[in-house]
């Protein structure tokens, strides 16, 4: 017996308060993984990552709508086809607004700051205009939410394990693309030495855009995964928006690494806090801890070794 | 989509005071000028303050937000606001004079409340503003309303310790939703332990504080009391715990965005709550919220509160179709909107009776003003300046209504300082 409870109740709840501290490993890195690549590679902070997130999850409301009114044999389905929509949509409005204002202001890193926290207000005022004040359901498939149960008690939701696999699937994706590929190559040359990387024939506009394109698109996968735990509404993004931030600097700026290991070393943290205690007192606890790391090393965890 | 809907709404109301005026310029010249001289009472008579009251008009103010986060919960409020103020007219105004409003935007930010506020007594000198929907946009604007002597009708149910001469209460404040529902599942279900949990602000706090009070008085426990951040996202480990405490009751005051993720992720987490073990009763979600929540998350559950969109009465049937005639068929009614829809009528009442527009004499009025014609039922203004009005529980249906299972016999007397409970 520990405590109240017996031994095969502690393990489990051991468990389950695992798989709770994993699925919030996934959800932070799937939050944070556009916003790191754009952060680390161009140095931009995206402070309308929110809404990039935002408008995926909005897509996902257009296709379960749609597919549950025109074709609702395929509902079970819609999801990953959602998902796919959310990130060209993402990624097609992150390509616009590079073209439009970010390249203009790559000089200008506080700029950037104001000019994508105006464009983050502006988003929520064209959600609110087109989709109304309110939050939107999205109807999900009933297969995403169910739970799997292994023993009595343990139960792990469906949704949380999809949210998981779904984290895993795009990082290595993220992987493959900036230290397997051709263009992931440009990509670093083109953080590591810009003026060099043009000298060699590299488009580094064009690396930019894409770049820019490919971070909002993760965003916008990750706001299609989150319909399934969070609410969908005109200023939803913004409670994403901080732990984002925190999980990124925390990790080191320009490091993909550090963003999973930072990611992995809040979340565990909160979820273990959060069942010893309350989950105000959790929050205010993660976030001193993250302050005293970072008054001891600004740099973040990780950083990467460039001749400056 | 609700900026051009509300606007529209505006124009509309104004084409028909233009087709009244046109048709009281006919009815003149048909009989003469001694036509107008009906039982209307003179302006100097009923407005010796300086509000703004014409011969024909009285101007009232809205201030709800209608843009940032809280534009959610707000819209609802103000599209009730204006149907009660569409109908009123419609029946010939307040003393003769119709009303028109003047809408300014709090904007989901406190000091722009009180801003606006000020603007709407001083400059516009309304005769009384239906306005506020978060305790902290009224505690805001309180010093307001109390300084420059204006009239506040605020419609959410709130967490009470606090009576202003110069607010209604048009909502519940908390012992009137928290002791009928508990006393119910008590009795009904049998209900031995609670699991309370809230957002981490003043409302669910002090409500879940008579709550514990109420739980324990009736011999019974409380296993667990928490609260997370606003817009907190990941319930999870609170679900773990729960789990593990096993409480016949989940007693929930969540609000906002937070609320969909908590009833996403206890649905996610295998806890259906159809079963009832354990039950969940809340007293924070309408049918408004439900909206974003989706109606299959949270089938089950029950609330506590004054006023379902399903209550079956003549009063009701009407408004529910009147509502939804004005703003359109999708439209969900909550509680919040069914009492900020109280507002104007309470007001129109209390106006009445004094004979005057004057906010002292409206004031004196107010006490003991009856509403037999409220959506809700009977409603009558106690001396505190809260409502009496009877508690009902709703189960939570998957198309997103509730259906009422049980409503208390009497009318709850409003106690926004209860004794004991603090």
């Amino acid at each position: 017996m520990i405590g109240d409870y017996t031994y095969s109740e502690f393990f489990s709840i051991l468990a389950m308060q695992g798989f709770a501290g994993l699925i919030l490993f996934s959800v932070f890195v799937l939050m944070a993984l556009g916003l790191a690549i754009i952060f680390g590679q161009m140095g931009v902070i995206n402070m309308a990552h929110g809404e990039f997130m935002i408008l995926g999850a909005y897509v996902t409301y257009l296709c379960s709508n749609f597919v549950s009114n025109y074709a609702p044999a395929l509902f079970p389905i819609y999801f990953f086809v959602a998902m796919a929509l959310a990130f060209l949509a993402s990624f097609a409005l992150g390509v616009l607004v590079e073209w439009a204002m970010i390249r203009h202001l790559y000089k200008r890193p506080l700029d950037t700051l104001l000019a994508t926290w105006g464009l983050s207000l502006v988003l929520q005022q064209l959600y609110r205009s087109v989709f109304g004040a309110r939050e939107v359901g999205v109807t999900l498939p009933d297969w995403l939410m169910g739970s799997v149960a292994l023993t009595d008690i343990v139960e792990v939701p469906i949704n949380g394990l999809f949210v998981m696999g779904l984290t895993l699937a795009i990082t290595v994706a993220v992987y493959f693309i900036m230290f397997r590929s051709g263009w992931g190559k440009r990509v670093r040359a083109v953080m590591q030495n810009r003026i060099m990387a043009g000298a060699v024939g590299i488009d580094t506009r064009r690396v930019d855009r894409m770049t820019f394109g490919l971070g909002c698109g993760i965003a916008g996968i990750a706001g299609a995964a989150f319909t399934m735990i969070g609410s969908t509404g005109p200023t939803a993004g913004q409670l994403y928006i901080v732990d984002t931030f925190l999980v990124v600097v925390f990790g080191g700026a320009a490091s993909l690494l550090g963003t999973i290991a930072s990611a992995f070393t809040i979340s565990q943290a909160q979820s273990t806090m959060e069942f010893f205690m309350s989950g105000s007192m959790a929050k205010v606890l993660t976030l001193l801890t993250v302050v005293i790391i970072l008054m001891l090393r600004p740099q973040g965890l990780f950083t990467l070794k460039i001749r400056q | 989509m609700t900026h051009s809907r509300s606007r529209g709404a505006g124009f509309r109301m104004s084409r028909r005071q233009l087709m009244a005026g046109i048709a009281s310029i006919s009815i003149l010249a048909s009989a003469g000028i001694p036509a107008l001289a009906q039982d209307k009472p003179p302006t100097s008579e009923i407005n010796t303050t300086g509000l703004a009251v014409t011969d024909d008009t009285v101007t009232v103010g809205i201030l709800h937000s209608i843009t940032g986060t809280m534009a959610i919960s707000e819209t609802g409020s103000v599209q009730a606001e204006k149907l009660a103020i569409e109908q009123i007219n419609a029946m010939g105004g307040v003393l003769g004079r119709k009303i028109e409003y003047i809408q300014e935007d709090g904007a989901s930010d406190w000091p722009t409340f009180a801003e606006k506020a000020k603007k709407l007594l001083v400059q516009d000198k309304v005769a009384s503003v239906f306005g506020c929907w978060t305790s902290a946009s009224r505690k805001a604007v309180l010093p307001v309303f109390e300084q420059y002597n204006g009239m506040l009708y605020y419609p959410t149910f709130y967490e009470g310790l606090e009576e202003s001469p110069n607010v209604i209460y048009t909502g519940q404040e908390a012992t009137q939703q928290i002791i009928a529902g508990i006393d119910w599942v008590a009795k009904e279900k049998g209900a031995k332990t609670f699991y309370l949990l809230g957002s981490d602000y003043i409302w669910p706090r002090t409500s879940n504080k008579i709550a514990r009070k109420h739980i324990e008085k009736l011999g019974l426990e409380v296993v667990g009391e928490e609260y997370y951040p606003l817009g907190h996202t990941q319930f999870n480990s609170v679900i773990n715990k729960i789990r593990l405490k096993k409480p016949d009751v989940i007693y929930a005051i969540v609000v906002g965005g937070s609320n969909v993720a908590f009833y996403k992720q206890l649905k996610a987490a295998g806890i259906d709550m159809t079963k009832e073990k354990p039950l969940l009763l809340t007293i924070s979600v309408t049918e408004d919220e439900i909206r974003g929540i989706g109606g299959e998350n949270i089938e089950g559950a029950y609330a506590a509160m004054k006023y379902f969109q399903s209550l079956d009465n003549e009063n009701n049937k009407e408004f529910v179709s009147e509502f939804k005639k004005m703003w359109g068929d999708d439209m969900v009614i909550g509680d919040v909107t069914q009492a900020a829809y109280l507002g104007p009528w309470l007001w129109k009442a209390a106006v009445e009776k004094a004979g005057s527009f004057d906010i002292d004499k409206v004031r004196e009025a107010s006490p003991d003003i009856e509403l037999d014609t409220a959506p809700e039922g009977y409603v009558k203004i106690h001396p505190n300046h809260h409502l009496w009005s009877k508690t009902r529980i709703g189960h939570a249906m998957p198309d997103g209504q509730y259906e009422v299972v049980y409503e208390t016999e009497e009318l709850m007397e409003p106690d926004p300082f209860p004794e004991g409970y603090q």
